[in-house]
């Protein structure tokens, strides 16, 4: 069976957030003709809360690059790249490089800001650019890094690669546990878990009122604690937060930051709208109209997938939390 | 090839286009207007404003016209209530950036956001001003950064790149990137002002001339003279709603007199003279097979990037003077002698398609004795303002003639205007030099047109003179990095077009208007009996009566140049 039908099979989904079919991108990258394909191992996992490729290059590095090699070998590309966040860069180059050894693989590191880890944006910065997202399409399948078809997954989808073609893959997820728990990590558990059953088999189901951030520590959707009942989403992490002890102003206002500092700034509705938000925040007064205009213009008018997917936790948080619905 | 022919549909409306249009371009071919701030056809499309947000039939969410490109059978809307709503928030953000200081901007009668506000109904008190602390800048003695009118479009630093300068760069500031001068100590602004006529806010403007220019005027000791540059007299009509290219010669020269001119002069003559001169430095230099390629010295922006990034290329510009200061420096000298004026008390105010001309000024070696051949710069666009200050309207204006104490330009001296006239007009005077032949060549078609590099090959006597011309820096630095000895003479013009697409120029400008300048320009030239500098019986008058010795000639046509340095960029205000 050739891997890529093993990847349909095994109904791997990208571990990155967005959970794009991993077989289709690989096919399409496959198809492409051109004379030149890359292949981007992407390794700038940035966002609060999330942390299981950190742990993945740590403790599983062989099984990752063994991914990249077989990625390599199927969809024809002579050149791979393992793009890291400066932290892991400086943590893991040396090891990493040994393992390489003499295959192509290129280490390199990230630009600043979240928004170099997007995937047309860290291409941009490969190719000595700013760190701005690309218009799409042309998806990166055609038209990626140096303007060759190129296929960027993350760090986990490459390890899960690797299982499944020795034959070990068992539906697991590396789960990222962080926030007011007893037991911090990351943990393999079956995919299909819910984030209740994940929190409890790994000791950390809370016995204090509480609400979690799931898929991430910043863009993850706040959920209750009766919604625990359906699996995480995005790139797998459940943040913890005691309801009693979390001043919300504190929360959201690390939220915007974060996002703030990490956009482009290239487009109005990220660029202002996030800045019109933090104003709101810091002065604590939550207009409604004005928060659900900017809400409205983040989702349906910013440029990339950062600012649309910005407003998931405010949105969240505040209807929830707040009661306020924006 | 030929482009398919496709059918698409907005708002109703049934649009025959091509394929590889964006929507945009087809709505603005189509005169249907879906309002956007940062798309500019010099530029490809950053797709920041987000105004130009359209739905198309069966796809999900909103999309850019500025970047979308049309498919057969696409149903567009481009106005519905969403968009409505989405548009107006984003402008209301929008406005919350650019603080208005409409009483003391020079776009504030032309001013897209002031409309788009009006037409979109926006809460202007909604947000307070981000920007409001911060600071102008003043680059040389040119440009001014008012960086809180700044709506971050970036087309400033992308029109700054495209130009082979990147002077203006993105920069951290807190949690924001935006637009800052390079701090790096070998990059420096060459003036061209493409970043003014680029900003769709007036962000970018030129430094202020026109204060000073009415204090000359006021002041009745003072003798103020006018003169106005090739590309004006088909371009500033646009200020006062003239079409496009419309010639408005006799109306500029009789509302310049109305403004208080005493006298009126028109660069164009300049020009012949500097076409007689680098016609004969040409052929010198030709003959010698020295220092060539030659390269033109008009642009003042041009020059600036070579004696700022490329000094070991000095050598190769033409010694000539720019034509606005050869005919500073003869309406000082020979105009003052002649009339009986003090030319201590001479005026001169260059009217200019050129931001980088207010820099060439204030250059030393321009300096005849202790005289300034020019002493003020008016951009275009400032004229326009002082005149409607004024309540001069050009559309009602009676036409004035020129003083002819410097009479009438030849055909060769108005098109230096366009990019390649510069060139025509030398080819023209070196081939009747070198033949003698009354009915020399007068046309070059060649080198005339848009094109950012256009060559030809000219028989020059038993020379095959290769010639090439270049509009825009970044083409020119292209050239200088390639291999410039291919050529003999090379034409370089900082901004697009040429002199037509100035940083001074009426806002808007693009390939269509620009062209529409230029076809002006050659149409002035056709309908001129005399085309030729040489032939201009006020040029032959000058060179006997004045021009007539090697020291005259050099002081008042001819430069030196000097490698430049970084000038320290001037806070105004914070």
């Amino acid at each position: 069976m050739n891997t890529i039908l093993k990847l349909k099979k095994a109904n791997l989904l990208g571990r990155g957030g967005a959970g794009f079919p991993t077989w289709l991108k690989w096919k399409l990258v496959k198809k492409a003709k051109a004379e030149k394909k890359f292949v981007i191992c992407n390794a700038a996992e940035g966002e609060p809360g999330v942390f299981k490729d950190g742990f993945l290059l740590e403790n599983f590095p062989e099984e990752v690059i063994n991914g990249i090699i077989i990625a390599m070998k199927e969809v024809g590309a002579e050149k791979g790249y393992i793009y890291l966040n400066p932290l892991y860069f400086e943590k893991h180059k040396n090891r990493l490089k040994k393992i390489i050894g003499k295959t192509q693989i290129i280490i390199f590191k990230k630009g600043k800001g979240y928004i170099a880890g997007e995937e047309t944006a860290l291409c941009e910065v490969i190719e000595g650019k700013r760190a701005e997202p690309r218009n799409k399409p042309p998806y990166l399948s055609e038209k990626g890094l140096f303007g060759f078809p190129t296929l960027v997954n993350n760090v986990e989808t490459f390890y899960c690669v690797s299982k499944i073609c020795k034959g070990e893959y068992k539906h697991a997820r590396f789960y990222s546990i962080s926030g007011d728990v007893k037991k911090p990590g990351v943990f393999q558990l079956p995919e299909s878990m819910t984030i209740a059953e994940v929190l409890k088999t790994t000791g950390n189901y809370p016995n204090f009122d509480f609400y979690i951030q799931s898929g991430g520590g910043a863009s993850g959707e706040v959920l209750l604690k009766e919604e625990l009942e359906r699996p995480v989403s995005g790139a797998g992490s459940i943040t913890v937060y005691n309801k009693e002890k979390t001043d919300p102003f504190t929360l959201m206002e690390k939220w915007v930051d974060f996002f703030m500092e990490g956009n482009c700034d290239k487009c109005v509705p990220c660029r202002e709208g996030l800045f019109r938000l933090k104003q709101m925040i810091e002065k604590k007064d939550l207009n409604k109209d004005v928060l659900s205009e900017i809400f409205f213009s983040l989702s349906e008018a910013s440029f990339c997938s950062l600012g649309k997917g910005a407003v998931v936790p405010f949105r969240s948080f505040l209807k929830k939390i707040m009661n306020i619905e924006a | 090839m030929r482009k398919k022919k496709i059918k698409i549909m907005i708002d109703g409306r049934e649009i025959i286009c091509f394929q590889g249009q964006t929507i945009l371009e087809v709505a603005r071919k189509n005169d249907l207007k879906i309002p956007n701030l940062c798309c500019h056809p010099d530029l490809e499309h950053s797709q920041s404003c987000r105004l130009c947000l359209v739905s198309i039939k069966d796809r999900k969410g909103f999309f850019t016209a500025c970047s979308t490109k049309v498919e057969n059978g696409m149903i567009i809307t481009s106005d519905s209530p969403e968009i409505k709503k989405l548009r107006k928030i984003n402008l209301e953000m929008i406005f919350a950036q650019h603080v208005e200081s409409c009483r003391d901007c020079m776009r504030s009668y032309n001013c897209q956001l002031l409309s788009l506000a009006e037409e979109y109904d926006l809460d202007l008190g909604k947000f307070s001003d981000r920007k409001k602390d911060y600071p102008v800048m003043q680059f040389g003695s040119a440009i001014l950064f008012k960086s809180q009118k700044c709506i971050d479009c970036r087309n400033c630093e992308r029109i700054c790149k495209k130009q082979g300068v990147g002077f203006l760069e993105v920069q951290e500031h807190g949690p924001f990137l935006e637009i800052g001068p390079c701090s790096e100590n070998n990059k420096d602004c060459v003036y061209c002002g493409q970043c003014i006529v680029h900003c769709p806010v007036a962000a970018f403007e030129e430094a202020d001339s026109i204060k000073s220019v009415e204090a000359a005027l006021k002041d009745k000791k003072n003798f103020v003279v006018f003169q106005f540059a090739p590309s004006v007299r088909v371009s500033i009509g646009e200020e006062f709603g003239l079409p496009y290219g419309t010639v408005v010669t006799g109306r500029l020269i009789g509302a310049l007199r109305e403004l208080g001119a005493k006298k009126v002069f028109d660069v164009s003559v300049g020009a012949d003279i500097t076409t007689i001169e680098e016609a004969n430095e040409l052929l010198e230099r030709v003959r010698k097979q020295q220092k060539l390629p030659m390269f033109t010295s008009c642009c003042p922006a041009w020059v600036r990037f070579v004696e700022l990034y490329y000094p070991k290329f000095m050598p190769r510009l033409t010694s000539v003077r720019s034509p606005h200061i050869i005919l500073g420096g003869i309406i000082k000298k020979y105009v003052a002698e002649k009339e009986k004026i003090d030319p201590k008390r001479i005026v001169v105010v260059s009217i200019m398609p050129c931001t980088s001309k207010k820099y060439e000024i204030t250059k030393k070696e321009l300096k005849i004795g202790e005289l300034n051949p020019v002493d003020h710069v008016l951009t275009v666009h400032e004229l326009a303002c002082l005149f409607k200050s004024h309540s001069i309207d050009l559309n009602f204006v009676k036409e004035g003639k020129l003083d002819q104490i410097l009479g009438e330009p030849s055909g060769g001296g108005v098109i230096f205007g366009a990019s390649g006239g510069v060139t025509e007009s030398a080819l023209r005077s070196a081939i009747r030099k070198l033949t003698g032949r009354k009915n020399a060549r007068i046309n070059f078609k060649k080198v005339r047109g848009l094109e950012e590099i256009k060559e030809a090959e000219v028989k020059l006597g038993d020379v095959l003179l290769r010639v090439a011309v270049v509009n825009g820096l970044g083409n020119a630095k292209r050239l200088l990095e390639n291999n410039p000895k291919q050529y003999d003479y090379v034409e370089v013009m900082a901004c697009p077009g040429g002199c037509i697409g100035g940083g001074g120029q009426p806002i808007p400008a693009n390939p269509a208007i620009r062209k529409k300048r230029a076809q002006s320009l050659y149409e002035i030239d056709k309908q001129k009996q005399i085309r030729l500098a040489d032939d201009n019986p006020v040029v032959k008058e000058l060179y006997e009566k004045f021009l007539n010795n090697k020291e005259v000639v050099h002081k008042v046509c001819h430069t030196q140049y000097y490698p430049q340095q970084k000038e320290k960029i001037k806070i105004i205000k914070q």
